[in-house]
Protein backbone atom coordinates (compact mmCIF):
# COMPACT_ATOMS: atom_id res chain seq x y z
CA UNK A 1 0.00 0.00 0.00
CA UNK A 2 1.44 3.33 -1.11
CA UNK A 3 0.10 5.04 1.98
CA UNK A 4 1.86 2.67 4.34
CA UNK A 5 5.16 3.11 2.54
CA UNK A 6 4.77 6.82 3.37
CA UNK A 7 4.48 5.95 7.06
CA UNK A 8 7.67 3.88 6.84
CA UNK A 9 9.55 6.71 5.14
CA UNK A 10 8.19 9.31 7.55
CA UNK A 11 9.55 7.37 10.54
CA UNK A 12 12.92 6.70 8.91
CA UNK A 13 13.25 10.36 7.96
CA UNK A 14 11.91 11.64 11.27
CA UNK A 15 8.87 13.44 9.85
CA UNK A 16 6.57 13.22 12.88
CA UNK A 17 3.67 15.19 11.37
CA UNK A 18 3.43 12.96 8.32
CA UNK A 19 3.85 9.82 10.44
CA UNK A 20 0.93 10.88 12.62
CA UNK A 21 -1.28 11.89 9.67
CA UNK A 22 -0.64 8.66 7.74
CA UNK A 23 -1.23 6.53 10.84
CA UNK A 24 -4.54 8.33 11.39
CA UNK A 25 -5.73 7.83 7.82
CA UNK A 26 -4.63 4.18 7.83
CA UNK A 27 -6.59 3.49 11.02
CA UNK A 28 -9.60 5.34 9.55
CA UNK A 29 -9.32 3.18 6.41
CA UNK A 30 -9.49 0.08 8.58
CA UNK A 31 -5.91 -1.12 8.50
CA UNK A 32 -5.39 -3.34 11.57
CA UNK A 33 -3.18 -1.49 14.10
CA UNK A 34 -1.17 -4.64 14.77
CA UNK A 35 -0.30 -4.80 11.08
CA UNK A 36 0.77 -1.13 11.06
CA UNK A 37 3.01 -1.74 14.04
CA UNK A 38 4.59 -5.01 13.01
CA UNK A 39 4.85 -4.59 9.25
CA UNK A 40 5.58 -0.87 8.94
CA UNK A 41 6.54 0.93 12.11
CA UNK A 42 8.87 -1.54 13.81
CA UNK A 43 10.67 -2.33 10.53
CA UNK A 44 11.09 1.44 10.05
CA UNK A 45 12.77 1.75 13.46
CA UNK A 46 14.91 -1.27 12.58
CA UNK A 47 16.06 0.61 9.49
CA UNK A 48 16.85 3.63 11.68
CA UNK A 49 18.95 1.34 13.87
CA UNK A 50 20.73 -0.04 10.81
CA UNK A 51 21.52 3.49 9.57
CA UNK A 52 22.88 4.34 13.01
CA UNK A 53 25.11 1.27 13.05
CA UNK A 54 26.29 2.17 9.53
CA UNK A 55 27.27 5.67 10.70
CA UNK A 56 24.77 7.29 8.39
CA UNK A 57 22.67 8.38 11.36
CA UNK A 58 23.89 9.89 14.63
CA UNK A 59 22.07 10.77 17.83
CA UNK A 60 20.07 13.71 16.39
CA UNK A 61 18.63 11.54 13.59
CA UNK A 62 17.84 8.76 16.09
CA UNK A 63 15.94 11.24 18.21
CA UNK A 64 13.82 12.71 15.46
CA UNK A 65 12.94 9.24 14.15
CA UNK A 66 12.05 8.11 17.68
CA UNK A 67 9.77 11.15 17.95
CA UNK A 68 8.02 10.32 14.65
CA UNK A 69 7.59 6.74 15.88
CA UNK A 70 6.15 8.00 19.15
CA UNK A 71 3.61 10.24 17.40
CA UNK A 72 2.44 7.37 15.20
CA UNK A 73 2.35 5.01 18.20
CA UNK A 74 0.11 7.44 20.09
CA UNK A 75 -2.36 7.27 17.21
CA UNK A 76 -2.54 3.48 17.07
CA UNK A 77 -2.12 2.73 20.79
CA UNK A 78 -5.82 3.06 21.80
CA UNK A 79 -6.74 0.74 18.92
CA UNK A 80 -4.06 -1.76 19.89
CA UNK A 81 -5.30 -1.80 23.47
CA UNK A 82 -8.94 -2.05 22.34
CA UNK A 83 -7.86 -5.05 20.26
CA UNK A 84 -6.33 -6.65 23.34
CA UNK A 85 -2.71 -6.22 22.23
CA UNK A 86 0.00 -5.97 24.86
CA UNK A 87 3.03 -3.68 24.70
CA UNK A 88 6.31 -5.37 23.74
CA UNK A 89 7.18 -5.28 27.41
CA UNK A 90 7.51 -3.01 30.40
CA UNK A 91 10.92 -1.54 31.26
CA UNK A 92 11.97 0.18 34.48
CA UNK A 93 14.96 2.33 33.61
CA UNK A 94 17.23 4.49 35.75
CA UNK A 95 20.73 5.86 36.28
CA UNK A 96 22.25 4.00 39.21
CA UNK A 97 22.95 5.21 42.75
CA UNK A 98 25.59 7.92 42.97
CA UNK A 99 25.30 8.88 39.31
CA UNK A 100 23.36 11.97 38.22
CA UNK A 101 23.82 11.72 34.44
CA UNK A 102 20.68 11.21 32.46
CA UNK A 103 21.36 11.84 28.76
CA UNK A 104 22.25 8.23 27.95
CA UNK A 105 19.38 6.89 30.01
CA UNK A 106 16.91 9.26 28.32
CA UNK A 107 18.15 8.26 24.88
CA UNK A 108 17.70 4.57 25.62
CA UNK A 109 14.24 5.26 27.07
CA UNK A 110 13.24 7.19 23.92
CA UNK A 111 14.45 4.40 21.64
CA UNK A 112 12.78 1.65 23.70
CA UNK A 113 9.54 3.60 23.63
CA UNK A 114 9.88 3.85 19.86
CA UNK A 115 10.40 0.09 19.85
CA UNK A 116 7.00 -0.44 21.44
CA UNK A 117 8.04 -0.82 25.07
CA UNK A 118 6.28 0.80 27.97
CA UNK A 119 8.78 2.84 29.98
CA UNK A 120 8.85 3.51 33.70
CA UNK A 121 11.55 6.14 34.14
CA UNK A 122 12.89 6.10 37.70
CA UNK A 123 15.25 9.03 37.05
CA UNK A 124 18.83 9.38 38.32
CA UNK A 125 20.62 8.27 41.50
CA UNK A 126 18.33 5.24 41.73
CA UNK A 127 19.07 2.58 44.34
CA UNK A 128 18.23 -1.13 44.46
CA UNK A 129 15.20 -0.52 46.68
CA UNK A 130 13.58 1.71 44.05
CA UNK A 131 14.21 -0.79 41.26
CA UNK A 132 12.81 -3.59 43.45
CA UNK A 133 9.77 -1.47 44.28
CA UNK A 134 9.15 -0.85 40.56
CA UNK A 135 9.51 -4.57 39.87
CA UNK A 136 7.03 -5.47 42.62
CA UNK A 137 4.37 -2.87 41.92
CA UNK A 138 4.54 -2.40 38.15
CA UNK A 139 5.07 -5.92 36.76
CA UNK A 140 8.28 -5.00 35.04
CA UNK A 141 9.79 -7.35 32.44
CA UNK A 142 13.13 -5.60 32.13
CA UNK A 143 15.24 -3.51 34.48
CA UNK A 144 17.64 -1.21 32.59
CA UNK A 145 20.62 0.26 34.47
CA UNK A 146 22.67 3.20 33.22
CA UNK A 147 25.98 4.61 34.51
CA UNK A 148 28.25 7.25 33.01
CA UNK A 149 30.99 7.16 35.61
CA UNK A 150 33.53 4.43 36.22
CA UNK A 151 33.05 5.22 39.89
CA UNK A 152 29.33 4.42 39.88
CA UNK A 153 29.49 1.21 37.85
CA UNK A 154 29.80 -0.88 41.04
CA UNK A 155 26.24 0.26 41.91
CA UNK A 156 25.07 -1.92 39.00
CA UNK A 157 26.47 -5.00 40.69
CA UNK A 158 24.91 -4.01 44.02
CA UNK A 159 21.49 -3.68 42.39
CA UNK A 160 21.78 -7.08 40.72
CA UNK A 161 22.92 -8.58 44.03
CA UNK A 162 19.90 -7.07 45.80
CA UNK A 163 17.56 -8.68 43.26
CA UNK A 164 19.28 -12.00 44.05
CA UNK A 165 18.98 -11.44 47.79
CA UNK A 166 15.27 -10.66 47.35
CA UNK A 167 14.87 -13.98 45.53
CA UNK A 168 13.50 -12.39 42.34
CA UNK A 169 16.61 -12.25 40.15
CA UNK A 170 15.22 -14.89 37.76
CA UNK A 171 11.85 -13.14 37.44
CA UNK A 172 13.21 -10.15 35.58
CA UNK A 173 15.80 -9.42 32.88
CA UNK A 174 18.47 -6.89 33.83
CA UNK A 175 20.31 -4.98 31.11
CA UNK A 176 23.15 -2.50 31.54
CA UNK A 177 24.80 0.26 29.52
CA UNK A 178 26.67 3.56 29.66
CA UNK A 179 29.98 4.97 28.50
CA UNK A 180 32.33 2.97 30.77
CA UNK A 181 30.29 -0.27 30.73
CA UNK A 182 31.52 -3.16 28.60
CA UNK A 183 30.11 -6.55 27.63
CA UNK A 184 32.78 -8.14 29.85
CA UNK A 185 31.69 -6.10 32.84
CA UNK A 186 28.04 -6.95 32.18
CA UNK A 187 28.96 -10.63 32.19
CA UNK A 188 31.07 -10.28 35.30
CA UNK A 189 28.24 -8.77 37.36
CA UNK A 190 25.64 -11.23 36.08
CA UNK A 191 23.53 -8.94 33.88
CA UNK A 192 21.32 -10.53 31.22
CA UNK A 193 22.49 -8.19 28.52
CA UNK A 194 24.60 -5.22 27.53
CA UNK A 195 24.09 -2.70 24.78
CA UNK A 196 26.75 -0.41 23.38
CA UNK A 197 24.24 2.21 22.26
CA UNK A 198 20.61 3.30 22.46
CA UNK A 199 19.73 1.76 19.12
CA UNK A 200 20.91 -1.76 19.84
CA UNK A 201 19.27 -1.59 23.28
CA UNK A 202 15.95 -2.07 21.46
CA UNK A 203 17.14 -5.24 19.70
CA UNK A 204 18.51 -6.50 23.00
CA UNK A 205 15.29 -5.79 24.92
CA UNK A 206 13.18 -7.47 22.23
CA UNK A 207 15.35 -10.58 22.25
CA UNK A 208 15.07 -10.81 26.04
CA UNK A 209 11.29 -10.66 26.12
CA UNK A 210 10.96 -12.90 23.09
CA UNK A 211 9.30 -10.15 21.04
CA UNK A 212 10.98 -10.86 17.83
CA UNK B 1 41.23 37.16 16.62
CA UNK B 2 41.56 38.42 20.19
CA UNK B 3 44.98 40.12 20.64
CA UNK B 4 45.90 37.83 23.57
CA UNK B 5 45.17 34.76 21.43
CA UNK B 6 47.27 36.19 18.60
CA UNK B 7 50.19 36.76 21.00
CA UNK B 8 49.90 33.24 22.41
CA UNK B 9 49.63 31.63 18.99
CA UNK B 10 52.79 33.46 17.92
CA UNK B 11 54.70 31.63 20.67
CA UNK B 12 53.21 28.18 19.95
CA UNK B 13 53.41 25.45 21.00
CA UNK B 14 51.89 26.50 24.31
CA UNK B 15 51.68 23.88 27.06
CA UNK B 16 48.35 23.79 28.86
CA UNK B 17 47.46 21.57 31.82
CA UNK B 18 46.32 18.03 32.61
CA UNK B 19 43.32 16.41 34.31
CA UNK B 20 41.73 17.94 37.42
CA UNK B 21 39.09 15.47 38.59
CA UNK B 22 41.50 12.62 39.23
CA UNK B 23 43.93 15.02 40.96
CA UNK B 24 41.17 16.18 43.30
CA UNK B 25 40.17 12.57 44.00
CA UNK B 26 43.79 11.85 44.94
CA UNK B 27 43.43 14.72 47.44
CA UNK B 28 40.32 13.24 49.00
CA UNK B 29 37.36 14.29 46.80
CA UNK B 30 34.81 11.54 47.45
CA UNK B 31 33.34 9.61 44.54
CA UNK B 32 29.99 11.09 43.52
CA UNK B 33 30.70 14.44 45.23
CA UNK B 34 30.54 17.71 43.30
CA UNK B 35 34.15 18.64 42.35
CA UNK B 36 33.30 22.27 41.64
CA UNK B 37 31.92 22.77 45.17
CA UNK B 38 35.46 22.22 46.47
CA UNK B 39 36.29 25.77 45.27
CA UNK B 40 34.36 26.92 48.34
CA UNK B 41 34.79 24.03 50.78
CA UNK B 42 38.41 22.93 50.06
CA UNK B 43 40.02 25.91 48.30
CA UNK B 44 43.54 24.95 49.43
CA UNK B 45 43.25 21.55 47.71
CA UNK B 46 41.98 23.09 44.47
CA UNK B 47 44.76 25.66 44.48
CA UNK B 48 47.29 22.88 45.10
CA UNK B 49 46.20 21.12 41.89
CA UNK B 50 46.54 24.36 39.95
CA UNK B 51 49.95 25.02 41.54
CA UNK B 52 51.16 21.50 40.62
CA UNK B 53 50.45 22.22 36.94
CA UNK B 54 52.14 25.62 37.08
CA UNK B 55 55.20 24.02 38.69
CA UNK B 56 55.19 21.30 36.03
CA UNK B 57 55.47 23.89 33.27
CA UNK B 58 51.92 24.76 32.18
CA UNK B 59 51.77 28.15 30.48
CA UNK B 60 47.99 28.03 30.60
CA UNK B 61 46.07 26.39 33.43
CA UNK B 62 42.34 25.83 33.54
CA UNK B 63 39.94 26.10 36.48
CA UNK B 64 37.90 23.70 38.59
CA UNK B 65 34.66 24.92 37.04
CA UNK B 66 33.95 22.35 34.31
CA UNK B 67 30.58 21.39 35.82
CA UNK B 68 29.66 24.72 37.37
CA UNK B 69 26.73 26.02 35.35
CA UNK B 70 23.68 26.33 37.56
CA UNK B 71 22.12 23.54 35.48
CA UNK B 72 24.86 21.06 36.49
CA UNK B 73 25.08 22.35 40.06
CA UNK B 74 21.32 21.88 40.52
CA UNK B 75 21.91 18.11 40.55
CA UNK B 76 23.84 18.64 43.78
CA UNK B 77 21.40 21.24 45.14
CA UNK B 78 23.99 23.98 44.61
CA UNK B 79 22.43 26.05 41.79
CA UNK B 80 22.27 29.17 43.95
CA UNK B 81 26.03 29.00 44.52
CA UNK B 82 26.94 29.09 40.83
CA UNK B 83 28.37 32.61 40.90
CA UNK B 84 30.43 32.04 44.06
CA UNK B 85 31.79 28.68 42.86
CA UNK B 86 32.86 30.05 39.47
CA UNK B 87 34.36 33.21 40.83
CA UNK B 88 36.33 31.27 43.47
CA UNK B 89 37.49 28.78 40.82
CA UNK B 90 38.98 31.56 38.70
CA UNK B 91 40.54 33.26 41.75
CA UNK B 92 42.17 30.02 42.97
CA UNK B 93 43.76 29.31 39.59
CA UNK B 94 44.90 32.94 39.29
CA UNK B 95 46.50 32.80 42.73
CA UNK B 96 48.36 29.61 41.76
CA UNK B 97 49.36 30.97 38.35
CA UNK B 98 50.87 34.23 39.58
CA UNK B 99 52.92 35.63 36.73
CA UNK B 100 54.00 32.14 35.59
CA UNK B 101 50.89 31.13 33.70
CA UNK B 102 47.60 32.39 32.28
CA UNK B 103 44.23 31.12 33.42
CA UNK B 104 41.69 29.95 30.84
CA UNK B 105 38.54 29.13 32.76
CA UNK B 106 36.69 25.93 31.96
CA UNK B 107 33.06 25.73 30.86
CA UNK B 108 31.75 22.21 30.25
CA UNK B 109 28.49 20.96 28.75
CA UNK B 110 25.25 21.34 30.71
CA UNK B 111 24.55 17.61 30.70
CA UNK B 112 21.11 18.33 29.26
CA UNK B 113 20.16 17.68 25.67
CA UNK B 114 18.54 20.50 23.73
CA UNK B 115 17.08 18.08 21.18
CA UNK B 116 15.25 16.09 23.84
CA UNK B 117 13.76 19.29 25.19
CA UNK B 118 15.53 18.72 28.52
CA UNK B 119 16.64 22.35 28.42
CA UNK B 120 16.03 25.35 26.20
CA UNK B 121 18.35 27.67 24.30
CA UNK B 122 17.24 30.48 26.63
CA UNK B 123 18.00 28.50 29.78
CA UNK B 124 21.41 27.43 28.44
CA UNK B 125 22.32 30.96 27.32
CA UNK B 126 21.43 32.36 30.74
CA UNK B 127 23.37 29.65 32.61
CA UNK B 128 26.49 30.05 30.47
CA UNK B 129 26.29 33.86 30.74
CA UNK B 130 26.11 33.65 34.53
CA UNK B 131 29.09 31.28 34.62
CA UNK B 132 31.23 33.24 32.13
CA UNK B 133 30.56 36.55 33.90
CA UNK B 134 31.58 35.08 37.27
CA UNK B 135 34.74 33.55 35.77
CA UNK B 136 35.70 36.90 34.26
CA UNK B 137 35.01 38.63 37.58
CA UNK B 138 37.34 36.11 39.24
CA UNK B 139 40.16 37.28 36.96
CA UNK B 140 40.26 34.65 34.19
CA UNK B 141 42.46 35.60 31.21
CA UNK B 142 40.42 33.53 28.77
CA UNK B 143 37.66 30.94 28.61
CA UNK B 144 37.71 27.35 27.31
CA UNK B 145 34.37 25.88 26.32
CA UNK B 146 35.27 22.19 26.34
CA UNK B 147 34.10 18.59 25.89
CA UNK B 148 31.17 19.73 23.75
CA UNK B 149 29.20 17.31 21.55
CA UNK B 150 26.37 19.51 20.34
CA UNK B 151 27.24 22.47 18.07
CA UNK B 152 24.16 24.41 19.16
CA UNK B 153 25.12 24.15 22.83
CA UNK B 154 28.76 24.99 21.97
CA UNK B 155 27.64 28.09 20.10
CA UNK B 156 25.47 29.24 23.02
CA UNK B 157 28.40 28.83 25.43
CA UNK B 158 30.74 30.59 22.99
CA UNK B 159 28.40 33.57 22.65
CA UNK B 160 28.09 33.85 26.44
CA UNK B 161 31.87 33.59 26.90
CA UNK B 162 32.63 36.14 24.17
CA UNK B 163 30.34 38.66 25.80
CA UNK B 164 32.92 38.95 28.61
CA UNK B 165 35.48 40.32 26.14
CA UNK B 166 37.94 37.51 26.92
CA UNK B 167 39.48 35.24 24.24
CA UNK B 168 37.50 32.02 23.87
CA UNK B 169 38.62 28.51 22.88
CA UNK B 170 35.93 25.99 21.89
CA UNK B 171 36.92 22.34 22.08
CA UNK B 172 34.71 19.39 21.18
CA UNK B 173 34.96 15.67 21.92
CA UNK B 174 35.33 13.48 18.84
CA UNK B 175 35.02 9.80 19.69
CA UNK B 176 31.82 8.52 18.09
CA UNK B 177 31.13 6.65 14.89
CA UNK B 178 33.07 3.89 13.22
CA UNK B 179 36.08 6.06 12.49
CA UNK B 180 35.88 7.74 15.94
CA UNK B 181 35.89 11.09 14.18
CA UNK B 182 32.45 12.46 15.10
CA UNK B 183 31.01 13.88 18.25
CA UNK B 184 28.17 11.87 19.79
CA UNK B 185 25.84 14.26 17.95
CA UNK B 186 27.53 13.41 14.64
CA UNK B 187 29.58 16.60 14.20
CA UNK B 188 32.78 16.22 12.14
CA UNK B 189 36.00 18.16 12.82
CA UNK B 190 35.39 20.13 9.61
CA UNK B 191 31.84 21.09 10.60
CA UNK B 192 33.03 22.11 14.07
CA UNK B 193 35.98 24.17 12.81
CA UNK B 194 33.94 26.04 10.21
CA UNK B 195 30.89 26.67 12.41
CA UNK B 196 32.88 27.76 15.46
CA UNK B 197 35.20 30.04 13.49
CA UNK B 198 32.13 31.61 11.94
CA UNK B 199 30.59 32.04 15.40
CA UNK B 200 33.65 33.96 16.58
CA UNK B 201 35.84 31.44 18.43
CA UNK B 202 39.48 32.52 18.90
CA UNK B 203 40.72 28.92 18.79
CA UNK B 204 39.09 25.54 18.15
CA UNK B 205 40.07 22.15 19.37
CA UNK B 206 39.50 18.60 20.49
CA UNK B 207 39.69 17.24 24.02
CA UNK B 208 38.84 14.04 25.87
CA UNK B 209 37.41 10.96 24.17
CA UNK B 210 40.55 9.85 22.36
CA UNK B 211 44.16 9.13 23.20
CA UNK B 212 46.95 11.26 21.75
CA UNK B 213 47.73 8.96 18.83
CA UNK B 214 44.10 8.89 17.65
CA UNK B 215 43.72 12.65 17.99
CA UNK B 216 46.52 13.46 15.51
CA UNK B 217 44.32 13.07 12.38
CA UNK B 218 41.49 15.01 14.11
CA UNK B 219 43.95 17.84 14.78
CA UNK B 220 45.07 17.83 11.14
CA UNK B 221 41.46 18.03 9.95
CA UNK B 222 40.60 20.91 12.32
CA UNK B 223 43.74 22.71 11.14
CA UNK B 224 42.94 22.17 7.46
CA UNK B 225 39.39 23.47 7.91
CA UNK B 226 40.19 26.60 9.91
CA UNK B 227 42.69 29.44 10.12
CA UNK B 228 42.38 29.49 13.92
CA UNK B 229 44.97 28.13 16.37
CA UNK B 230 44.23 24.52 17.36
CA UNK B 231 43.81 23.45 21.01
CA UNK B 232 44.34 19.73 21.77
CA UNK B 233 43.96 17.88 25.09
CA UNK B 234 43.79 14.10 24.58
CA UNK B 235 43.24 11.47 27.24
CA UNK B 236 46.10 9.39 28.58
CA UNK B 237 45.03 6.52 26.34
CA UNK B 238 41.72 4.73 26.71
CA UNK B 239 40.46 3.66 30.12
CA UNK B 240 40.79 0.03 31.11
CA UNK B 241 38.77 -1.27 34.01
CA UNK B 242 40.74 -2.95 36.76
CA UNK B 243 38.51 -4.24 39.57
CA UNK B 244 35.85 -1.77 38.48
CA UNK B 245 38.22 1.21 38.66
CA UNK B 246 39.28 3.05 35.49
CA UNK B 247 42.99 3.06 34.73
CA UNK B 248 44.54 4.92 31.83
CA UNK B 249 47.12 2.88 30.06
CA UNK B 250 49.31 5.50 28.40
CA UNK B 251 52.25 6.71 30.48
CA UNK B 252 53.81 10.16 30.20
CA UNK B 253 56.75 8.92 28.07
CA UNK B 254 54.48 7.19 25.58
CA UNK B 255 52.21 10.25 25.51
CA UNK B 256 54.94 12.70 24.57
CA UNK B 257 56.32 10.36 21.90
CA UNK B 258 53.32 11.46 19.80
CA UNK B 259 53.84 15.18 20.40
CA UNK B 260 56.00 15.78 17.29
CA UNK B 261 53.23 14.27 15.14
CA UNK B 262 50.65 16.43 16.89
CA UNK B 263 52.73 19.56 16.29
CA UNK B 264 53.17 18.59 12.65
CA UNK B 265 49.39 18.24 12.44
CA UNK B 266 49.05 21.88 13.45
CA UNK B 267 48.45 21.90 17.22
CA UNK B 268 49.25 25.25 18.89
CA UNK B 269 48.08 24.39 22.40
CA UNK B 270 48.80 20.98 23.92
CA UNK B 271 47.83 19.48 27.24
CA UNK B 272 46.13 16.37 28.59
CA UNK B 273 42.62 15.35 29.58
CA UNK B 274 41.41 12.34 31.63
CA UNK B 275 44.18 10.29 33.19
CA UNK B 276 46.95 12.85 32.64
CA UNK B 277 48.93 14.25 35.58
CA UNK B 278 51.56 16.93 36.31
CA UNK B 279 54.17 14.33 35.22
CA UNK B 280 52.66 14.43 31.72
CA UNK B 281 52.95 18.22 31.67
CA UNK B 282 56.58 18.07 32.86
CA UNK B 283 57.39 15.60 30.07
CA UNK B 284 55.47 17.72 27.56
CA UNK B 285 57.32 20.89 28.57
CA UNK B 286 60.68 19.12 28.25
CA UNK B 287 59.73 17.69 24.86
CA UNK B 288 58.62 21.03 23.49
CA UNK B 289 61.70 22.78 24.89
CA UNK B 290 64.13 20.41 23.20
CA UNK B 291 62.06 19.39 20.20
CA UNK B 292 62.42 15.71 21.09
CA UNK B 293 60.46 13.33 23.32
CA UNK B 294 61.95 13.10 26.82
CA UNK B 295 61.73 10.39 29.42
CA UNK B 296 59.12 11.25 31.98
CA UNK B 297 60.60 12.00 35.39
CA UNK B 298 59.70 9.18 37.75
Amino acid sequence: MENLKTLYTAIVEGDAKTAKAVAESAIAAGVPPQQLLNEIMIPAMDEVGRLFEANEYFVPELLISARAMKWALEVIKPHLIAGGAQPAGRVAIGTVKGDLHDIGKNLVAAMLEGGGFEIIDLGVDVGADQFLEAYRTKQVDIVALSALLTTTMPSMKQIIDEFKAAGVRDKVKIIVGGAPVTAEYAGEIGADGYSENASSAVTLARSLVGAG
Amino acid sequence: MHPLMARLAATAPVITDGAWGTQLQARGLPIGACPDAWNLTHPEQVQAVAAAYVAAGSRIILTNTFGATRINLARHGLADQAVAINRAGAELSKAAAGDQALVFASIGPSGKMLMLGETSAEELAAAFAEQATALAAGGADGIVVETMSDLDEARLALAAAKATGLPVVVSMTFSAGKAKDRTVMGVTPEQAAVALEEAGADAVGANCGLGIEEVVPICARLHAASALPIWIKPNAGLPVLVDGVARYNTGAAEFVAHVPALLAAGASFIGGCCGSTPDFIRALAATVATGAPQEAPS
